[in-house]
């Protein structure tokens, strides 16, 4: 009676899994096209900058950081300058901070699978995961362990295709990259459409941009989170009273 | 440069990346309780991020260039009024694409 019990439980572990699987996939269906292109465009890139295949592919599996990629082929055509890389990788990168305060609590119990989940945290993981209303029945754990992995495979599968056959590509793909903006567009609403207050949606929005046009894009993130920072920060005692008052 | 010095420049960025990703759950472990003020953070956070995101993408727009960012910001309205509307994902972001592509293919 009791290896029967197990039995079905395990069943129900499993069917549950590849649910989660499915779901997570239907999900990740516009980042799929986006890195498709991106991944494409990053592997022909690198060719051409006179790497060998193997650069392109090793840097997707190892950093895999869309934007960051691309910076590090600068890097490496220039000279050597290690503090310079570091300071370049958290001027871009530093963005997974917020990230990770903002998943604390979703990848609290998530087992094993919590290294990969944050490991893998790139921008779209971490929009979708965050955003996602998983049906019920639906391992919360499983599905965000999907999208994950799904994004780094789509991401070194297109990277891979991009450096080893980009030459002989001939459909034209040119705009295809607006997939990503679409993306956090609309997460961005379903965001606005879901919060009492718009307060942080447009303190995000308007600090951004008058960092973008104060430092110019290569170096306007950091100021940005740090302006969205103190602000939150000091809006503390109003902010959680209009979230609490919804 | 040589190949080692390449190989030390991707450690580098592969060692950074991961610190970015990593801080947050190394300072605030699951097993003690965090902060207030992070929970409060963490909670608010979101929509500035998504917010800051949006203008991401939208960096290398340059409203002075030859379409003056038309198809950007055309496309993307598109996708915001859909979204809005009938609030279906894959329709905002299939249409909005599709949309975007032929402005800049055949339009600009």
């Amino acid at each position: 009676m009791q290896n029967l019990s197990t039995v079905i439980e395990n069943d129900d572990i499993r069917t549950s899994k590849v649910t989660a699987a499915k779901t997570a996939f239907l999900y990740t269906i516009p980042m799929m096209a986006g890195f498709i292109f991106l991944g494409i465009a990053y592997g022909v890139y690198m060719r051409s900058c006179g790497f060998s295949p193997i650069y392109p592919i090793l840097m997707a599996v190892t950093i895999f950081a869309g934007s960051i990629e691309f910076v590090t082929v600068g890097l490496l055509l220039s000279n050597f300058n290690p503090i310079y890389a570091l300071f370049l990788t958290i001027m871009v990168n530093g963005r997974h901070v917020f990230y990770g305060i903002s998943m604390l609590d979703k990848y609290r119990g998530t087992g094993k699978k919590k290294w990969f989940l944050i490991a893998g945290m790139i921008d779209e993981s971490f929009s979708v995961n965050y955003m996602a209303d998983v049906p019920a029945g639906i391992d919360k754990g499983w599905f965000m362990f999907f999208v994950t992995i799904y994004n780094y495979i789509y991401w070194v599968v297109s990277t891979a295709v991009g450096a080893l056959f980009g030459s002989l590509l001939t459909f034209n793909m040119e705009g295809l990259d607006f997939v990503m903006t679409a993306l956090f567009l609309v997460i961005f609403i379903s965001q606005w459409q879901n919060e009492s207050s718009h307060e942080s949606s447009l303190l995000g929005l308007g600090i951004s941009l008058l960092s973008l046009t104060m430092f110019g894009e290569k170096y306007f993130l950091l100021p940005a989170m740090a302006g969205i920072w103190v602000i939150l920060t000091f809006r503390r005692k109003q902010l959680e009273r209009k979230v609490r008052t919804q | 440069m040589t190949t080692a010095q390449q190989v030390i420049t991707i450690g580098i960025v592969v060692l950074a990346t991961q610190f970015t990703r990593w801080i947050a759950f190394f300072t605030f472990p699951a097993n003690k309780p965090t902060p207030k003020y992070i929970k409060y953070l963490g909670n608010v956070l979101p929509s500035a991020i998504f917010g800051m995101l949006v203008i991401y993408c939208y960096k290398n727009v340059d409203l002075f260039s030859n379409s003056h960012g038309i198809p950007q910001l055309l496309a993307g309205a598109v996708v915001v009024s859909l979204q809005f509307w009938k609030k279906n994902m894959f329709l905002s972001i299939g249409v909005g694409t599709v949309l975007y592509m032929i402005l800049v293919q055949f339009v600009f």
